[in-house]
């Protein structure tokens, strides 16, 4: 599909549906919504179906939804290519979202983004041979206080360069799974360095 | 609600409650540009963009007025500097990356137009990088580099039409219009309604046929016709447009029954008037060319005809006949008019065979789609006419669609229902098959085939038990309830349940559902009509529709959904063998004496025979001429090799039409006649809308007009004709029908479409009838109870599947047009014969393999074609291909009342032709 298509066609399996399991998680979260709304439960529906298949949406998933929502097909379509949070293929087993929007940009997101082609040996948009990982871009994630940042499949790692990332990228191929957060010596969104402010102020008790 | 009181650049002005600025201020012609928004009824303004924005005083930003509302005492200008500014940015942003104008898909288009008007050919912008053309469908061309992303395509298939294929995917510079998942057009769902390309404002949508490869504009049309579709009974409007006096495209028209829209036959199916095997010459059948001999090629019948002149031609085709009544009496002579011809032709053929052969042999194919539906409304409410318009869905909550399949037989009455649908009102469609509409519906019954009756008494049990009928409707409108009451006693739906294949709780719920409907309404089609208790069917949905008081008032009514474009008029103006023009008996004295002083001749008492009646009897010898307009019995009677044997017996056949069809490899005489957009009259749709077809094309060769042959034919009978145009006819026609009160033929060329009955000149007619009274003895609708007859063939050991036959959306009937539109032959170019995939895995077959269907009656050999709308143990055979007519299968058994064959169910056996017979073939 457009959008987040760039090549070849995808093998589409040819059928999908939810596990046990995920089938009574879709019926409790339709449950949610007003007779008639059902519609509404689209988009946890896909993230379901995503997470149950490998991290990627086939269309058969797609046209399950929509069968179960009694959606017009191409309505889901819309919902899926419009969410990058959706794959619309094959992603390696850590998918790598790269945001490069101004703040990231400015401290350093092209950094980032060449310590990742370089240590994998991919270019934007592609998988590395093995599936192990997934090169993205991605617009603002809401976190440019500690910009750059690099959102792997859950988690976000923060305030990156290139060394830093390239330590993660090795780390994660190690099969281990490096600390979320900033990755200098920073308490979450506090200032960088230590505290500024309020320096005096005792807690109330 | 109060109108809204507000300044408009500088005037005070009044809006309706719901008006837009954008609308107020074309109301008072003030022109504002608009790309994203259409005034076309149907479209809902989306506002996106902002070609069309104003200033409103004291708002910091522009406002789009398309979807912006007024309020009261808000000052608007249209056509400040500021907003100017603003629009003309817009279109030149967007210039920026259109093809340039020269090599524009459709230089035309409105998005060009407007840039004309507010003055921008060229951009300071960069151009984008623009997707790739798609010309992956045969009827359309996509070239999104002209998209300007207004979505208009979209509301188009989505909200219009109600097809769910186009989308607006991905986002921001991404964003592109797709049809399903960014498939290829021509891979894609779409049914190609062409609504999208007549929505679209900048060309990147067109028509094949007006572009080249390349895309670019060439083959643009030098003027414009409007006339009526000739395909269904819909009965929409449409434009002809036409270049060198072919034509080149269809638009849809603002008609009461389509509002612009039309379906792939009614758009992109007009080519098969251009086609080289269009007779233009009068034919003879050559000396010595036997009736068995009908291995003809339609496009070169010179093996077997010889070409005369319209003198000779009409005299042989005359002579035969005088020769036929003169030596064996009137009785030996019959006529099939056509369903596809204009009223005016009805109603001459009718009255050729009345006064010029002497008998009411004449008749054509209603016989074959709704004669029992007219059986059962005749003696129930007294008119055989739908009693509301198929528009009146609008206003219903609760619509029943039984025994059709209306996305693909009226397409455009289906996007009537589809719509309500979306308004909230609920839908139960009953079919032995699935269907498009099922996605739509709140219930589907997919029921056992030919078990209709079961099931509907279950249902009127229910609301008798239960007491759900209208008691006051029922006292003051119906007579003999206690006796249907009685009867259906017998049929509670625990009962029936087995029968019909339908659980108890569902007819429960939706008999409920149905009786306790604000405004219920019934559809049906053939699915009803077609069987030996046809009548009984349709029966059961009249006493259904008056107990429960479903008729008579707004989004109420009983409506069977006609199926040739001029069957109702065609009924109307007396092409049925038991009554005159209006269904005025026949036996009736009084109404003979009338049509007696009217057409100067005295008349036969007796009734007539009917289609299969009329081809039996020649089979047998007693009717030994037959004259045929229009009509493909060859193709259309059950049983067809028996048809087919009857008309190779008759001494003298004579067959005007514009193809050879098959039946017309039978005749000693064949006239090329006129096809429709080569024609002017007048057509009745569904609706009961009388509406008139102009011509729009040139005769080719020596084709003539079809009420022309008539005369020709009639003068040469003895009759003294002097009619100049169907104007005239037309004129005769109100004299002889009381229902065409205050319709003109003036009247029809000014206004298009006038609805019968009408009660004033300046009337448009009464779409809702039967409010206070029925036309029946008694002014009451009279139930009738209906007992379960099955159907006239089980399957049985041998033949244990059952056959069902009907139409596809691309083909038209027996085929004769539209297997000769390039389009539509296309997109379904071969005999194919539908059965459920467990059938096929059962059987051993794969889909697209050769399989042969066999019945009592004949066999055929065609391809398979797996469909999960269709049950297991059903086939499902389109009657549309010669190759492998599927009337040879079926079964003439006839309805008693209604005369209507058992189209809809034989029994029936599936076997694989295998690879090595195929090969010796
Ligand atoms: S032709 Fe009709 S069905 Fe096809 S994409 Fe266009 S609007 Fe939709
Ligand atoms: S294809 Fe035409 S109608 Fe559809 S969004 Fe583009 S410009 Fe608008
Ligand atoms: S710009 Fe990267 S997180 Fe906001
Ligand atoms: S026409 Fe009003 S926003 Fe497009």
């Amino acid at each position: 599909m457009s959008g987040h298509d760039n090549g070849a066609p995808v093998a589409q399996p040819t059928h999908f549906e939810f596990t046990p399991e995920n089938l009574e998680r879709a019926k409790k979260i339709i449950a949610k919504y007003p007779p008639g709304r059902q519609a509404s439960a689209v988009l946890p529906l896909l993230h379901l179906a995503q997470a149950q298949h490998d991290n990627w949406l086939p269309r058969a998933a797609m046209d399950y939804v929509a069968r179960m929502l009694d959606m017009a097909p191409i309505r889901v379509y819309e919902v899926a290519t419009f969410y990058t949070m959706f794959n619309l293929k094959p992603v390696g087993k850590y998918l790598l979202q790269a945001c490069t929007t101004t703040p990231c940009w400015l401290r350093g997101s092209d950094e980032v983004v060449a310590a990742c082609e370089r240590k994998l040996g991919i270019r934007m948009g592609e998988t590395t041979p093995d599936g192990m990982f997934t090169l993205t871009e991605v617009e603002c994630l809401g976190a440019c206080v500690n910009a750059p940042v690099l959102w792997v499949n859950d988690d976000f790692y923060e305030d990156l360069d290139g060394p830093s990332t390239e330590r993660i990228l090795d780390a994660l191929r190690r099969g281990e799974k490096p600390p979320i957060g900033p990755q200098i010596d920073r308490q979450t969104s506090a200032p960088v360095g230590g505290k500024t402010t309020l320096l005096n102020v005792k807690r109330e008790a | 609600m109060s109108t809204i009181k507000f300044i408009l650049d500088g005037r005070e002005v009044e809006a309706a409650p719901g008006e837009t600025i954008w609308q107020v201020a074309n109301r008072l012609g003030i022109e504002i540009p608009h790309l994203c928004y259409s005034p076309k009824p149907g479209y809902r303004p989306d506002g996106n963009c902002r070609a069309c924005m104003v200033e409103i005083e004291g708002e910091r930003v522009l406002a789009a007025s398309c979807i912006r509302k007024p309020a009261p005492g808000m000052k608007v200008q249209t056509a400040s500097e500021r907003a100017k500014t603003a629009r003309k940015l817009v279109f030149e942003l967007l210039v920026a990356d259109q093809p340039p104008r020269e090599r524009a898909h459709d230089p035309d288009s409105r998005f060009w137009q407007w840039a004309d008007r507010v003055e921008v050919a060229a951009s300071r912008f960069p151009k984008d990088v623009r997707p790739k053309p798609d010309r992956s469908h045969p009827a359309m061309a996509v070239h999104l580099d002209a998209c300007i992303q207004c979505t208009l395509c979209v509301r188009a298939c989505r909200e219009v039409q109600v097809n769910d294929v186009i989308g607006m995917a991905a986002r921001g510079h991404q964003e592109k219009i797709v049809f399903d998942f960014d498939d290829p057009m021509g891979a894609s769902t779409c049914v190609a309604c062409g609504e999208c390309v007549q929505a679209c404002p900048t060309g990147a949508l067109m028509p094949a046929t007006l572009v080249d490869e390349a895309g670019a504009y060439t083959n643009a049309p030098d003027r414009e016709v409007d006339s009526v579709c000739p395909y269904c009974g819909v009965g929409c409007q449409l434009t002809y447009r036409i270049r060198n006096d072919r034509i080149v495209a269809v638009a849809g028209k603002n008609g009461p029954s389509n509002r612009n829209r039309l379906c792939v036959k009614g758009r992109f199916g007009f080519d098969y008037v251009h086609h080289p095997d269009r007779l233009t010459k009068p034919m003879i059948r050559k000396e010595g060319v036997p009736k068995s001999d009908v291995a003809i090629d339609p496009a070169n019948p010179w093996t077997h005809f010889r070409e005369a002149t319209w003198e000779e031609a009409l005299d042989r085709a005359a002579e035969g006949l005088r020769r036929i009544r003169d030596r064996d009496g009137p009785g030996a002579l019959a006529g099939f008019g056509s369903a596809k011809g204009s009223n005016e032709e009805a109603y001459l053929f009718q009255k050729l065979v009345r006064t010029g052969f002497g008998s009411n042999n004449v008749d054509h194919c209603t016989r074959l789609c709704h004669a029992s539906s007219v059986a059962a409304l005749m003696e129930g409410i007294g008119s055989g006419a739908v009693t509301a318009p198929f528009m009146a869905a609008e206003q219903s909550d609760v619509i029943i669609v039984i025994g059709a399949n209306p996305t693909e037989n009226h397409p455009v009455a289906a996007t009537f229902f589809k719509q309500a649908t979306k308004r909230g009102a609920e839908l139960i469609v009953m079919d032995p098959r699935g269907q498009a509409l099922k996605r739509h519906a709140t219930h589907m019954l997919q029921f056992k085939p030919g078990r209709d009756v079961p099931m509907l008494n279950a249902m009127l049990n229910v609301i008798c038990e239960e007491e759900l009928y209208d008691r006051q409707y029922v006292q003051a409108h119906t007579e003999d309830f206690e006796k249907l009451k009685a009867h259906v006693k017998d049929f509670p739906p625990e009962k029936m349940a087995p029968l019909c294949g339908i659980d108890a709780e569902t007819l429960r719920t939706v008999a409920r559902k149905f009786a306790r409907a604000e405004a219920g309404i019934i559809f049906w089609g053939m699915g009803v009509s077609q069987h030996t208790h046809g009548t009984d069917n349709a029966r059961c949905l009249i006493a259904l529709a008056l107990i429960t008081g479903q008729t008579g008032r707004p989004g109420t009514g009983l409506h069977p959904l006609r199926g040739q474009n001029n069957v109702q008029g065609a009924s109307d103006a007396g092409l049925i063998p038991m009554v005159y023009p209006d269904y005025r008996s026949v036996e009736d004295p009084a109404t003979r004496a009338f049509f007696e002083e009217l057409w100067g001749t005295k008349l036969d008492p007796k009734k007539g025979l009917t289609v299969v009646e009329i081809v039996n009897a020649a089979y047998d010898g007693r009717i030994k001429g037959l004259y045929v307009m229009g009509e493909n019995p060859a193709m259309s009677d059950p049983d067809a090799g028996h048809a087919r044997a009857g008309l190779a017996k008759l001494e003298h056949l004579v067959v005007q039409d514009i193809f050879l069809t098959e039946t017309a490899k039978y005749a000693d005489v064949v006239l090329p006649a006129s096809a429709w957009p080569e024609k002017d009259g007048t057509v009745t749709n569904t609706n009961r809308q009388v509406q008139m077809g102009r011509r729009a094309l040139p005769l080719p060769g020596d084709a003539r007009q079809d009420w022309w042959i008539i005369q020709e034919i009639a003068r040469r009978i003895g009759l003294d004709w002097n009619y100049t145009h169907p104007r005239d006819v037309f004129a005769e026609m109100t004299k002889a029908m009381p229902s065409l009160a205050n319709i003109t033929w003036e009247r029809l060329l000014r206004e298009d479409s006038v609805t019968y009955p009408c009660p004033a000149p300046d009337h448009p007619g009464e779409a809702i009838v039967f409010a206070e009274r029925f036309p029946t003895p008694s002014g009451r609708g009279k139930l009738v109870p209906a007992s379960i007859v099955p159907p006239a063939e089980e399957p049985d050991e041998e033949y244990p599947m059952v056959l069902t036959t009907g139409r596809q959306l691309e083909h038209w009937h027996t085929g004769a047009m539209t297997r000769r539109a390039e389009v539509l032959d296309l997109l379904e170019p071969e005999a194919v014969a539908m059965l459920s995939p467990l059938d096929l895995r059962r059987l051993g077959i794969a889909p697209g393999e050769k399989i042969r269907v066999a019945t009592r009656r004949g066999r055929i050999e065609l391809s398979a074609r797996s469909d999960g709308a269709v049950p297991s143990g059903l086939i499902f055979i389109p009657f549309c291909y010669a190759e492998a007519a599927a009337n040879i299968l079926t079964n003439p058994q006839l309805d008693p009342y209604g005369k209507i064959p058992e189209f809809k169910y034989c029994a029936a056996k599936v076997e694989k032709v295998e690879a090595e017979a195929l090969a010796a073939q």
